[in-house]
């Protein structure tokens, strides 16, 4: 049985997973620089030590309603081919292993939204563990 | 010795040291490894090399000793001779004796009087020692390295007489080398500054990486100067001055090891030029200014080819033929000068011939003749201007094509080329006298100043290559000042007119209350006004931001894919306190806020915008289109973001609606007849052949309009023309669609509803219900101030 690591995190209560292997790091809430005449999911960028990252709005992304003015999202900085692309998510979880046996395809039912970036569930104990599809969710034409 | 010589020599003297170098190693690994082959084969090429590069520049003595060596090498490289100890220290001793004349030849220029006759005789021994004797006598020393002296004492003797002399200096080699030997050795020390030693070669990525690190400190010295400049603690200020001097220095000196000198890409000219004047029959002497002049060797790669295309273009159709050059009275042969100069941080780079120069009338004919002028307006240009559309797509004034050029791609690219690193292209001329090209570029990409300026909560970076001037308008002056040309907000600087662009707007952020009210009412409120004079293209307009920072060195940073498609920004930098800020690429804004238009419509809308702003504020502007039903429809050319045509095979419905792809998005269109119900009857339809039925496959002509970044597209019949016209005593509409009607270039006009357009393209739209209502109050207040 083969186990996987995932970097976890949740978004307005949703209990969402990345490969370890493609996070760069995970850092606080940064300010942003708002890009004007961007879509809305492009959250602005930040000064990631002197990189340029542009962060992208999870929530949005995943067509959840905004955060609230006062809740300071935290960064996960995914490392993509062309350069790293920080995700903002609500809380992050902790880096957890799980085994494939526990793995099954996301329900039909889901949404047309969800179901392009969710590639499936791990069932936990008490809670299901869903898992992004990272080059999807970062696909820039999608996302636009 | 010349200049030119004296480069060469210099780079002879860098490349043989380099050789040199490698032979020792080579020499000496020879020795461990005599099987080898392509060791020999590497020392031999090396030697090879320094033979013929000396023979070229006339130094007997250097290439009679290298040639000598060579013979050897050459012999046993062909394996008709072993190596031997004795052998490889004789070449040893070539190889030092070839040092010392090079750092001769470094210090006097000179090879000096030395003899080196006996090495010479003694390399020739061995290159003739190739014998069976030899050869088997030389089997057993590889074996047993180090008693050479006796192996190689005997070894000659059965060869020849010349026994003892060559006998001697092998265990005596280096007192033999001394009268070149020792000239040399004592130089070396003292000069201590051989061309060998002072350049290096270095992989271009790691200047780049280099390059990236001195960014980055930048960006922190800028960090540290800012925060110092909170403090009042003289130790931290002095420390700072100090790391800032140090940074600039620094940053300079980096950027010049990434300097080459335009030389490098003028050098193939010559050859260029020389083949293209005999192919057409030409003469022509290239005369080049400031080879040396050096830019950043990405923009040397950038300047390439648009360079080569000029200097084709000026040797095509610049310079006459020699015979229609004696009848105009200059001499046969042409002369086409590129000269290259720095000024103002800038690179100046002018290509000049002396030919028949342009003809501002044949440029007007063609442009009318395309369509990109009316008769007109080509008559109210100047001709600067006319010269200037030489740049425009598709233009050529070649009256045949050659192979060489007249294909009518060219000099747009060529100007494309130049504005997309930073630099602007203009063109002189004088009939019969010649043109001169002008090109002024950047002399780094990477490290560039800018003006900082601030919009909302952001802050923006303006290339100041492209900045002209500041304007700050205060208390009644930033009331006043400001006017509105029918909702276009305009500033009279210097007597003429300059569009403005509010850059909250272009950004589509909303504009603080009170400005561009279409109808010209309300000017803007604030107290004061900052106006930023840019130019894109040749064209210049005011850019009004909230406040204006500094300038700063910014380093210039890629946005990452997901921000590629955004034409207003040409990248990002870090600011001072480490936040973001976005670098605003001034051409893209413009052509957003549609200072310029773009593709051929360019010529025509500006233009006719020009004539208008000019006739004052009576007069609109207005696009000419053919209606449904054969009549005149007008829209204020203000309205309108570029006019386009696609073909018919692109407009798709998806359910009740009709789509396109354009730049990217998705935009709806409209079409004309389905917005505005059919007038005639159908005999009269059937009557009117003017109106050809719309092809299925053939291009439709769409008017684009924009609201916040959003396109929408009307599909019209024909668009005729673009006039102005007073709207003088409105006529009510007769039909839904229609604003009125009235008199526009001698015809009835109906004025389409813009706002139906745009409620049709997006029902329930807040902002087109909005701006529907407040066009129907401007026509009002239009009509009542003309009916009063």
């Amino acid at each position: 049985m083969a186990r996987e690591q995932f970097c976890t995190f949740f978004v307005r209560g949703l209990f969402l997973g990345l490969e370890v292997t493609c996070i760069q790091e995970v850092i606080r809430y940064q300010p942003l620089t708002v890009v004007p005449l961007t879509p809305p999911v492009i959250a602005g960028l930040m000064n990631l030590r002197g990189q340029i990252v542009t962060a992208i709005d999870l929530r949005h992304r995943l067509g959840l309603p905004p955060r609230g003015a006062d809740e300071r999202p935290i960064n996960v900085v995914v490392r993509t081919p062309d350069g790293a692309v920080s995700l903002l998510v609500d809380e992050i979880g902790d880096v957890i292993e799980v085994g494939d046996d526990s793995f099954e395809r996301p329900p039909e039912t889901l949404t047309d939204d969800a179901r392009a970036l969710i590639r499936g569930a791990y069932k936990l104990k008490g809670r299901l563990l869903l898992v992004l599809d990272a080059a999807r969710t970062l696909d820039s034409e999608a996302a636009n | 010795m010349t200049d030119d010589m004296a480069d060469v020599v210099r780079e002879f003297l860098g490349e043989s040291r380099e050789n040199l170098d490698q032979i020792d190693l080579d020499l000496v690994a020879l020795e461990n490894s005599p099987e080898d082959g392509s060791i020999v084969a590497r020392i031999f090429r090396a030697i090879h090399t320094v033979k013929g590069t000396c023979g070229f520049l006339g130094f007997t003595r250097l290439e009679a000793v290298s040639h000598a060596g060579e013979n050897v090498l050459s012999a046993l490289r062909d394996e008709e001779i072993a190596p031997t100890p004795m052998m490889t220290t004789v070449l040893l001793a070539m190889v030092d004796v070839i040092r010392g004349l090079l750092t001769q030849i470094e210090t006097t220029g000179e090879e000096g009087q030395g003899d080196y006759s006996v090495l010479i005789e003694q390399l020739t021994m061995l290159y003739r020692g190739g014998t069976p004797a030899l050869g088997s006598d030389a089997a057993p020393a590889p074996a047993t390295a180090a008693p050479e002296p006796p192996a190689a004492a005997p070894e000659p003797t059965p060869v020849a007489a010349p026994l003892p002399p060559v006998a001697a200096p092998t265990p005596a080699a280096p007192p033999l080398l001394s009268p070149a030997a020792a000239p040399a050795h004592e130089a070396a020390p003292a000069a201590e500054s051989p061309a060998g030693e002072t350049s290096i070669r270095v992989d271009v990525a790691l200047l780049d990486k280099l390059m990236n690190l001195v960014g980055e400190l930048v960006l922190a010295r800028n960090q540290i100067l800012q925060l110092t400049g909170r403090t009042g603690d003289a130790t931290v200020i002095s420390a700072t001055q100090a790391l800032n001097l140090i940074t600039s220095e620094l940053q300079e000196g980096v950027m010049k090891t990434r300097m080459q000198p335009i030389g490098n890409i003028w050098n193939k000219f010559p050859r260029v030029v020389r083949d293209l004047a005999r192919s057409c029959d030409k003469r022509v002497e290239l005369v080049m200014e400031g080879e040396s002049t050096e830019l950043d060797k990405t923009l040397i790669e950038a300047i390439k080819d648009p360079l080569t295309h000029l200097v084709r273009n000026a040797v095509d159709h610049g310079i006459e033929l020699p015979d229609r050059r004696v009848a105009a009275g200059k001499p046969a042969q042409g002369r086409l000068l590129l000269r290259a100069f720095h000024e103002g941080g800038q690179v100046n780079i002018e290509v000049t011939d002396d030919g028949a120069g342009l003809d501002a009338e044949r440029i007007r004919d063609k442009a009318i003749e395309r369509g990109l002028l009316t008769v007109d307006q080509a008559a109210r240009m100047t001709e600067r201007e006319m010269f200037r559309l030489i740049f425009l797509p598709g233009f050529s004034t070649a009256p045949k094509i050659t192979n060489v050029s007249g294909r009518g791609v060219g000099m747009d690219v060529v100007r494309t080329n130049i504005e997309r690193i930073g630099g602007t292209i203009d063109l002189q001329g004088t009939k019969g006298a010649g043109t001169t090209i002008k090109i002024k570029i950047p002399l780094t990409l990477a490290i560039i100043p800018a003006l900082v300026v601030a919009s909302g909560d952001n802050r923006y970076a303006i290339p100041q290559a492209s900045l002209l001037e500041l304007i700050r308008l205060e208390g009644e002056e930033a009331v006043t000042a400001v006017e509105m040309l029918y909702g276009t907000p305009v500033y009279r600087l210097r007597g003429k007119l300059l569009p403005l662009v509010y850059l909250g707007d272009a950004l589509g952020q909303p504009a603080p209350a009170g400005l561009g009210d279409p109808a010209g009412g309300d000017p803007p409120r604030e107290p004061e006004v900052h106006i930023v004079v840019l130019r894109a293209d040749d064209r210049q307009f005011g850019l009004v931001v909230e406040s204006v920072h500094d300038t700063e060195e910014i380093v210039v940073k890629p946005l990452g894919k997901h921000l590629k498609g955004v034409p207003v920004f040409a990248g990002a930098t870090i600011m001072g306190d480490g936040k973001v800020a976005l670098i605003l690429d001034v051409l893209g804004l413009a052509k957003r806020s549609r200072v310029i238009a773009e593709s051929q419509e360019r010529a025509r809308l500006d233009h006719a915008v020009a004539v208008a702003t000019v006739d004052g504020d009576d007069q609109q502007t207005m696009l000419l289109f053919r209606s449904p039903d054969d009549g005149r429809m007008a829209i204020p050319l203000s309205r309108v973001a570029r006019l386009e045509e696609f073909p018919r095979t692109m407009l798709e419905r998806v359910g009740h609606e009709l789509l396109v792809q354009y730049r990217g998005e998705i935009m709806p269109v409209v079409e004309l007849a389905s917005l505005v119900p059919e007038r005639r009857t159908a005999p009269r339809a059937a009557a009117t052949p003017a109106t050809p039925a719309p092809d299925d496959t053939g291009p439709v002509q769409v008017v684009v309009f924009s609201h916040d970044g959003a396109h929408i597209g009307l599909v019209v019949e024909q668009i005729l023309d673009i006039v102005e016209d007073s709207l003088a005593n409105p006529r009510p509409p007769g039909r839904p669609g229609v604003l009125g009607a009235v008199v526009i270039a001698g015809r009835v006009t109906e004025l389409l509803d813009v706002e139906a357009v745009l409620r049709r393209a997006q029902p329930g739209a807040a902002w087109a219900e909005a701006s529907a209502a407040a066009a129907a109050d401007e026509l009002a207040t239009r009509e009542a101030g003309h009916g009063a």
